[in-house]
C-alpha cells in the first residue's frame, strides 16, 4: 500500500483525487475476489482443457490471466470517470450492446441450443453481458428523470427498453439473463417509488411468470423437475458438485487435490464454486461469500447516504446485478435453486463476463466516489 | 395500453406532483434497506448451506443412502418340480473404463491381462486407446475375486457397475422351456417371456412341472438318436396324462441361454411347440378313437382294404398292403390307410372336424411359452381332406397338441390342457370329457397291440407295458410336393398301458436309413426304439414298477380280438366280450384328481425279475 498511499490528500491530479474519493474497501474486496478467481481458474480449468481435448492444458489459464489485469485496469479507468460521463458511456454501451444482441439472432453461433455469442475480431462475445450494467445505468437515469417531474416519461421509456431487452434475451433463449435484467428493473422501479399495489401485482406477476416458464419452456421445466425430484433426470453436475463440497469439508483437500473437476463439464465456469469447496474448503468459501456480501451490502450502505436519485438507482441496479449473479451461481452449485447457467462474478472463466463485470463495477466505483458540490446530474 | 396509462397516471399523481427531491430519495432509501435485507438474507443462507453440505454431507445426500441399501433382485427364480434351481438372477460387477482417463493403454491392458487371463490384451489396448470414446467395457460380469484383483492393480479410470445377470444353472438342458431374457431382465423367449409379468413381480420362485432328471434323460436319448440316425433335429415330450403337467420337453438342436450368439438361429426353433408338422400315422390314434366313439364301427367291426382308393389323380395305397377285409384292431396295428379312410368316411366331415377340435388339434393351444405354432387346418374342409386327415396328412399340428390329444385318448377320455407349471398338491384339474371311457379303454388295448405286434415293436421294454403308435410323414419341400426320404418320424406312446399314467412323444427330423435298419428310415426303426429307451430310463424314476405282461389280470386287461366280426368270418368272439368287460375303467372322477391313483393300487401284479434289459437295469439303480 505504500505506493498507493503516497498520494497526498492535497494531490489534485485525477488519480490522486480518485484515490481519496473512491470506496477503497470495495475496491480491495473486488481485487481480492479477482485474485481468488485467478487461483481457482488455475485449479479448475486445466481439467476442462484436458477433457475437451485442448493440447495445452493451461489454455484457459493463460487466456484468463492475460485478460484479468486488463479487465481490472478497465474497471479502474471507468471508475475515474465522472457520473455524467459514466452515464454517457452507459448510453453508448447500451445502444451498442443492444445492436449486438440483435445481431446474435441473425449471426450468432449456436452453442448448446442457444444463440448467445457473436464473433468479433476472432473473439466470441456475449453481448448480453455488456447490456446488463449499461441497462442498469440507463434505466436509473430514466427513473430519476421521471421523478424530477420535468415531463420526461422516464417510467414509460424504461419499461419499453426493458421489454426490448428481454424480448431479445428470450429469443436467444437466455432465461438467466432475463431473470437478472428483470430483477434490476423491478428493484429500481421499486426504489423509484412504485406504488405498493403495483409491488404486490409485480410479485404476483413474477410467480405467474415462473409458472408460465415452467409450462411453456421445456428446458426450464426439465431443470425445475430435476431440482425437485432427484429421480426425474440428469442431475449429474449438481450431484458431483455436492460430492465436491462433502469431499472438501472445512479445510479442503488442498490445492490441486480435487477430483470433482474431472467430472463436471462446466467446472471452470458455472461450477467453479464447487472446486473452491473441494480444494480450499468451507472457510475459503465463506470468505468468498463474505466478500460478495461485503461488496453488495457496503455498496447499499453507501447508497443510503446518497442524495442523488440517479446515482442511488444506478448503483443499486449495478449491485443487484452483481449480487444476484453471485447468489444464483452459488445457490445453483449448492443445489438451493434449480441449476441456472450463470457465471460467478470475477471468478468464473469467461472473457465477456469478466469485462462486463469490470465495466459494471468500474461504473459503480465511479458513481459511489465522494462528490463535492455536484447538484443536478 | 390501458394498464400502462393507468400505471403512469397513478405514479404521476402520487409522486411527481409534489416535485422532485427529498421525498423521492427518502422513499428510495427506505426501500433500499428492504432490498439490502433480502440480499443479506440470501448471502446468509448460502453461508448456512455451505456449512451444511461441507460439514454434514451425509445428512442430505439421498444418493448414498440409496446406494448403501442392497439392490433388490427383481426377477423371480424358476425351479423345477422338485425345487431344483433352473433360473436365477445374481448381481455382478462389470469393469469399464473411460479411455480419456487412461494415460497408458498398453500398460493398463497388460496389467488387466495379468488378472483376467482370458481377455484379448490387444483388443483391450485398442479399446482403451480410443480417444473419442468415454466409456468402454473391459469385461462384463467379472467374479468378485476378479473385481478385487482389478481394484488391487490400482489403475485410475477403471470402474465397476453393478448389473443383474440371469443365470441358468442347468445350461442348455431347459433351453427351450425357459427361453432367455435380455440384459434389462425382460423375458424374450420361453417361460421367461410367457411368464414375464409374474417373474418381474419378483417374490416366490415359479415352480415348473418339469422334472430335471427326466429332462436330462430325454435330452440324452434324443441327442443320441439324433447322432445315430444323422437327423437334423429331434424333439420329445413327457407328460402326465391326468394332470397335463409336462415333465420333460426337449427340442434339439438347442442353445446355451447364456451364450445365444454361439448357437445358430435354427437352434432357437422349438420343435415341440412352434413347429407344426403333418404327423402321419400317429393321427390314426384320433381317427380310430373317433370312429369308435361315434359308434360308426365297433372294435369287432372292420373294412375291406383290398383295393387302393382313388381320389382324382391320386391313389392312396397301404405301405404294407394286406389285400383283404381288416378288423379295426388290424387296421390300427398294420396302419392301413385304406381302412382308416373308410372309418373316417363313415363319420363324415362334420363329425371329424368336431372330434379333432375337441381334442385341441385345430386351434393354437394355450401354453406357458410364447412360441406356439398355429395348426394348419384345411379351409374349406372337403371330403378329400377328410380322407387325408384320416391317416395324418393335410393337417399340420404341433407335438404339444399331439400330446394333449393323445393324453385324452389314454386317460379315460378327458382333455386336460398341457402345462409347464407344477400343480399344487391336491389341486383340482379341470378336464373336459371328449370321449367315452369305453373308447379310451379300447384305444389303450389297440395302442398296446401296436407295440406287441405292429410297427412299434422296437419300442417294447419288458415290464413297462408300453403302448403307442408310430408315424412317418414325408416333409413338404420348398416348392411344394413331398420329399422322398426326408421324413418326420414319431412315436406317440403311453405306459403302463393297462392303467396308463405317462405319455411320451419322440420325434426325429429327417433321420437317415442305416445299415442296421436295412436302410429304412421309417419311425419303427428310429423313433420307436428311441421312445423305448426313454421309457426304460424314466419309468423307474417315475415310480412305475415293472409288470409281468403274462400276469392273468394284465393279459385280460389288454386282450384284443384281432379277427373281429368280418363279413366273411362272421363269428362271435368268445374272448372279446369278457376281455372288454374286464377292462379296468377308471371312475369318471379319477382324471380330475391331481395324482391319479397309483397304477399299483387297483391291480398289483408281481414285479418282473431284474433282467439285463435297460429298463430293469435302471430300475435297480
Amino acid at each position: 500500500m505504500t505506493a498507493l498511499s503516497s498520494f497526498s490528500r492535497a494531490d489534485r491530479s485525477i488519480v490522486g483525487r480518485w484515490w481519496w474519493t473512491v470506496d477503497r474497501m470495495s475496491l480491495v474486496a473486488l481485487l481480492v475476489l479477482a485474485g481468488i478467481g485467478a487461483m481457482l481458474i488455475l485449479a479448475a480449468s486445466p481439467a476442462v482443457a484436458t477433457r475437451i481435448g485442448i493440447p495445452d492444458s493451461f489454455h484457459f489459464v493463460k487466456r484468463q490471466l492475460i485478460v484479468l489485469p486488463a479487465a481490472l485496469l478497465v474497471m479502474i479507468a471507468i471508475s475515474l470517470l465522472s457520473p455524467r460521463n459514466i452515464r454517457r458511456l452507459a448510453v453508448v454501451g447500451f445502444i451498442g450492446g443492444l445492436a449486438m444482441l440483435a445481431l446474435t439472432l441473425v449471426a450468432g453461433q449456436e452453442i448448446k441450443g442457444a444463440r448467445r455469442w457473436i464473433s468479433l475480431a476472432g473473439q466470441s462475445i456475449q453481448p448480453s453481458e455488456f447490456v446488463k450494467p449499461c441497462f442498469a445505468v440507463v434505466a436509473a437515469w430514466m427513473f430519476a428523470e421521471q421523478r424530477k417531474g420535468r415531463g420526461v416519461p422516464g417510467f414509460l421509456i424504461c419499461t419499453a427498453l426493458y421489454l426490448v431487452v428481454i424480448a431479445l434475451l428470450l429469443k436467444q433463449p437466455d432465461l438467466g439473463m432475463t431473470v437478472v435484467i428483470t430483477a434490476i428493473w423491478l428493484i429500481q422501479f421499486f426504489l423509484a417509488g412504485l406504488p405498493m399495489i403495483f409491488v404486490l401485482i409485480g410479485g404476483f406477476g413474477a410467480v405467474t411468470g415462473l409458472i408460465g416458464a415452467y409450462f411453456l419452456l421445456p428446458h426450464v421445466a426439465s431443470r425445475i423437475d430435476r431440482f425437485l425430484d432427484p429421480a426425474a433426470g440428469d442431475r449429474y453436475q449438481v450431484d458431483k458438485a455436492m460430492d465436491a463440497f462433502a469431499n472438501g469439508g472445512a479445510f479442503g483437500r488442498g490445492p490441486g487435490e480435487g477430483i470433482a473437476k474431472a467430472f463436471i463439464p462446466d467446472v471452470h465456469a458455472d461450477f467453479i464454486f464447487a472446486v473452491a469447496g473441494e480444494e480450499y474448503g468451507l472457510i475459503t468459501c465463506l470468505i468468498i461469500v463474505t466478500l460478495f456480501a461485503l461488496i453488495v451490502l457496503r455498496g447499499f450502505a453507501k447508497l443510503l447516504q446518497e442524495s442523488n436519485l440517479f446515482v442511488l438507482l444506478a448503483g443499486t441496479g449495478l449491485l443487484v446485478q452483481f449480487g444476484l449473479q453471485a447468489f444464483i451461481n452459488m445457490a445453483s452449485t449448492l443445489h438451493m435453486i434449480p441449476t441456472k447457467g450463470m457465471t460467478l462474478p470475477l471468478i468464473s472463466y469467461g472473457l465477456s463476463s469478466l469485462f462486463a463485470i469490470a465495466l459494471g463495477m468500474g461504473m459503480l466505483l465511479g458513481l459511489t466516489r465522494r462528490r463535492f458540490g455536484e447538484s443536478d446530474l | 395500453m390501458s394498464f400502462g396509462t393507468a400505471l403512469l397516471r397513478a405514479l404521476r399523481s402520487t409522486y411527481t406532483l409534489g416535485g422532485p427531491g427529498k421525498h423521492a430519495v427518502e422513499t428510495a432509501h427506505t426501500r433500499l434497506i428492504v432490498t439490502s435485507a433480502f440480499f443479506a438474507l440470501a448471502f446468509g443462507a448460502i453461508g448456512v448451506r455451505l456449512a451444511d453440505v461441507t460439514l454434514f454431507p451425509h445428512a442430505n445426500d439421498t444418493r448414498k443412502a440409496r446406494a448403501a441399501r442392497p439392490e433388490k433382485l427383481d426377477r423371480a427364480d424358476i425351479v423345477d418340480r422338485n425345487g431344483l434351481l433352473v433360473a436365477t438372477s445374481i448381481q455382478t460387477a462389470s469393469a469399464h473404463a473411460n479411455p480419456k482417463e487412461i494415460s497408458d493403454p498398453a500398460g493398463v491392458a497388460r496389467k488387466l491381462a495379468s488378472v483376467l487371463p482370458d481377455i484379448d490384451e490387444k483388443q483391450i489396448r485398442e479399446r482403451l486407446a480410443a480417444p473419442e470414446r468415454s466409456f468402454v467395457y473391459i469385461r462384463r460380469n467379472v467374479t468378485p475375486r476378479q473385481q478385487y484383483e482389478i481394484n488391487r492393480l490400482g489403475i485410475p479410470g477403471i470402474q465397476f457397475q453393478q448389473e443383474d445377470r440371469r443365470l441358468y444353472p442347468q445350461g442348455r438342458l431347459l433351453a427351450h422351456v425357459l427361453g432367455f431374457s435380455d440384459v434389462d431382465s425382460n423375458g424374450l423367449a420361453g417361460v421367461e417371456k410367457g411368464l414375464n409379468e409374474r417373474l418381474r413381480a419378483g417374490g416366490e420362485p415359479v415352480a415348473l412341472s418339469i422334472d430335471t432328471r427326466i429332462q436330462h434323460i430325454l435330452r440324452q436319448e434324443l441327442d443320441a438318436a439324433m447322432q445315430k440316425f444323422q437327423a437334423i433335429g429331434a424333439a420329445g415330450i413327457v407328460m402326465d396324462i391326468y394332470t397335463g403337467e409336462v415333465l420333460g420337453m426337449i427340442s434339439m438342436p438347442d442353445f446355451d441361454p447364456t451364450n445365444l450368439g454361439g448357437s445358430p438361429d435354427d437352434a432357437r426353433f422349438n420343435r415341440i411347440t412352434l413347429g407344426v408338422y403333418e404327423m402321419g400315422s400317429t393321427f390314426k390314434i384320433f381317427n380310430t378313437a373317433m370312429a369308435l366313439d361315434y359308434g360308426t364301427v365297433s372294435v369287432n367291426g372292420g373294412y375291406d382294404a383290398a383295393r387302393p382308393i382313388s381320389i382324382g389323380r391320386f391313389t392312396i395305397k397301404d405301405d404294407h398292403p394286406i389285400p383283404r377285409w381288416l378288423s379295426v384292431p388290424e387296421i390300427f396295428m398294420y396302419s392301413s390307410n385304406i381302412g382308416s379312410i373308410k372309418m373316417a368316411q363313415d363319420v363324415g366331415v362334420q363329425g371329424q372336424r368336431a372330434f379333432l377340435d375337441k381334442l385341441g388339434l385345430l386351434t393354437p393351444p394355450k401354453f406357458e411359452v410364447p412360441e406356439i405354432g398355429r395348426p394348419q387346418v384345411p379351409q374349406p374342409w372337403r371330403p378329400i381332406n377328410l380322407m387325408t386327415i384320416a391317416f395324418g396328412h393335410g393337417i399340420s399340428v404341433s407335438a404339444l397338441q399331439m400330446a394333449g390329444a393323445a393324453a385324452s385318448v389314454m386317460n379315460g377320455g378327458f382333455y386336460v390342457r398341457p402345462t409347464l407349471i407344477k400343480h399344487e398338491e391336491g389341486a383340482i384339474i379341470q378336464g373336459t370329457r371328449v370321449m367315452s371311457a369305453k373308447t379310451s379303454d379300447t384305444m389303450r388295448k389297440l395302442m398296446r397291440l401296436v407295440v406287441t405286434g405292429g410297427t412299434a415293436r422296437k419300442a417294447e421294454v419288458p415290464g413297462y407295458l408300453i403302448g403307442g403308435k408310430t408315424g412317418t410323414a414325408e416333409k413338404i419341400g420348398a416348392r411344394g410336393g413331398y420329399r422322398k426320404n426326408a421324413n418326420i418320424t414319431s412315436l406317440v406312446a403311453g405306459f403302463p398301458m393297462h392303467n396308463p399314467r405317462y405319455l411320451v412323444i419322440a420325434m426325429l427330423d429327417e433321420p437317415k436309413g442305416l445299415k442296421e435298419t436295412y436302410n429304412f428310415s421309417t419311425s419303427g426303426w428310429n423313433a420307436a426304439p428311441t421312445g423305448g429307451k426313454i421309457i426304460a430310463r424314466i419309468g423307474p424314476l417315475l415310480g412305475v414298477e415293472p409288470y409281468d405282461a403274462n400276469a392273468p389280470d394284465v393279459k385280460a386287461a389288454l386282450a384284443v380280438d384281432l379277427a373281429g366280426t368280418g363279413p366273411r368270418v362272421a363269428k362271435p368272439t368268445p374272448q372279446a366280450t369278457p376281455a372288454a368287460a374286464a377292462l379296468q375303467a377308471p371312475p369318471a372322477s379319477a382324471p380330475m384328481a391331481v395324482r391319479a391313483p397309483s397304477p399299483q393300487a387297483s391291480a398289483r401284479p408281481a414285479p418282473l425279475p431284474v433282467s439285463p434289459t435297460g429298463g430293469s437295469n435302471l430300475a435297480a439303480r
